[in-house]
């Protein structure tokens, strides 16, 4: 029943039984506040942002080979393959995803951290002319402080599970999913796939992700998915699972530890106490 | 004034109540269609809730409205707006029942202790439920001078449901703040005619 090629590698091990969503809700049910807070609209406004293979990455900090790299290039020092992940929101709701996209390990071995680089940082393209939800509001405000800006510790960012996606449905990424690379880390809240990202850099100081910038208390750095710790505001313990556009196409189910992938990730966490690094 | 009773203003009211019905007829419409994008039970519940904001905000500007423009009788839609702000906020109360906690009382249970912006919301919609069965003619004559009392929770129920809408908000403010600044200057037009009032009588 999987219409693109199942996962080349089972890393979850759990065979995937989750039904595949469909393309329409993938592309079109997007947080994506570059271009509005709406979910519905990011599909409609992005419809003239298709970066092509010229896109800059600026790839800096605690590594021998800094520099800034074309997509073109980045291209080659991975394999393309396509992966089928869960996908949960902070929010509450949940997705399954095939995307297409290399692991975000081989940009790692590519530019040769050293010891100090303790952690990555990574941003999204900042132009209001592209994304005009970074232009303020009537009152003045910003929705969020720009650029988006993500983190993840070395050994999360190695780790297999973490891809570099650069398509969805077997097509390149439309603009609203994070044209034309992404990160997508599966065991985490969404917010932490950072989109459209132009800048990687290997720090030995711990990033401040936008939305632990904003709301300090109720998104942490980690943000991985735990159905035990709630969000101050609402429940984590179930999702609503979206399958398909239809009214009825939303199912409401358990979420599961660290999204289902705790036998692949949790050794990470080992010792950390899980309700205070939430 | 314009007459209440000329055909001219029940044509007027008639139009008034098909707009009323207007956010309905289309959610109904676009979710029979999948047109709702990615999650069509989640726009339905919030769009229910904001047109429930939307018609009391409406339905306390009618009276401000006739100290401005003269000659309309704008009060003759007050009630009929609250009506339809009640209406909407209990199909978004039903929505969230039905969809979001599926029937589960223990659920709701959790969520009305646990999260305060939804405790908020749930007073602000029992709130109206009085107010919407007591707003005939008959309930009026009846309740007497206690009508009006009963009658003025309007306000601490818009601020409930001011509440409600900013607190689910997640970051972006410049919505929440243009309907906080309409209910500031609803309720700050009544405040001043209260002071004014008492100090012409004192």
């Amino acid at each position: 029943t999987l219409p693109v090629g199942a996962t080349s590698q089972d890393l979850s091990g759990d065979g995937l039984k989750d039904e595949l969503s469909s393309e329409y809700v993938i592309t079109h049910h997007n947080n994506f506040y570059e271009f509005s807070t709406s979910k519905k609209k990011p599909a409609e406004m992005a419809k003239d942002f298709k970066p092509g293979k010229d896109w800059k990455v600026a790839i800096t900090g605690e590594i021998d080979k800094p520099g800034t790299y074309t997509l073109e290039d980045i291209l080659r020092w991975g394999q393309v393959e396509e992966r089928i992940y869960r996908f949960r929101c902070v929010e509450g709701w949940s997705m399954v995803i095939p995307w297409s996209g290399f692991e975000l390990n081989a940009i790692i071995n590519k530019v040769k951290p050293n010891s100090k680089a303790k952690y990555l940082e990574f941003k999204t393209l900042y132009d209001p002319k592209v994304f005009p939800g970074q232009k303020r509001g009537v009152f003045g405000m910003h929705t969020l402080p720009w650029p988006y800006t993500e983190g993840l510790t070395i050994e999360e960012a190695a780790h297999p599970l973490t891809l570099m996606a650069t398509g969805v449905y077997g097509k390149d990424l439309p603009g609203q999913n994070g044209a034309p690379l992404r990160l997508v880390v599966p065991w985490k809240y969404g917010f932490k796939s950072i989109k459209s990202i132009v800048s990687i850099h290997f720090t030995d100081k711990k990033p401040v992700s936008t939305w632990t910038d904003r709301l300090p208390n109720e998104y942490g750095f980690y943000a991985n998915v735990n159905p035990e710790v709630d969000h101050p505001r609402w429940s984590q313990a179930t999702e609503r699972r979206i399958t398909d556009e239809s009214f009825f196409g939303v199912k409401k189910i358990p979420t599961l530890m660290f999204n289902g992938y705790s036998d692949d990730v949790a050794y990470l966490y080992k010792g950390l106490d899980l309700r205070k690094n939430f | 004034m314009i007459p209440v009773n000329s055909i001219g203003f029940k044509i007027v009211k008639f139009l008034a109540h098909i707009l009323c019905w207007g956010p309905f007829g289309w959610l109904f419409y676009a979710a029979a269609n999948a047109q709702l994008g990615g999650d069509p039970q989640d726009e339905v519940l919030h769009q229910l809730g904001y047109w429930g904001m939307i018609f009391l905000l409406l339905s306390l500007t009618m009276t401000p409205l006739k100290k401005l423009i003269t000659g309309v009788p704008w009060v003759r839609f007050r009630r009929m707006l609250g009506l339809y702000g009640a209406f909407y906020g209990l199909l978004h109360l039903t929505m969230f029942v039905v969809f979001h906690l599926q029937f589960s009382f223990a659920a709701l249970w959790t969520e009305i202790v646990e999260r305060p912006y939804i405790t908020v919301g749930m007073l602000a919609i029992l709130g109206l439920i009085p107010l919407a069965v007591t707003s005939t003619k008959y309930s009026q004559r009846k309740l007497g001078k206690n009508w009006k009392k009963l009658h003025w929770l309007v306000y601490p129920i818009i601020v409930l449901v001011l509440t409600h809408y900013i607190w689910q908000s997640k970051s972006d403010l410049n919505g929440p703040f243009i309907y906080l600044s309409w209910m500031i200057v609803l309720l700050g037009m009544r405040l001043y005619s209260y002071y004014k009032n008492k100090n012409h009588f004192a």
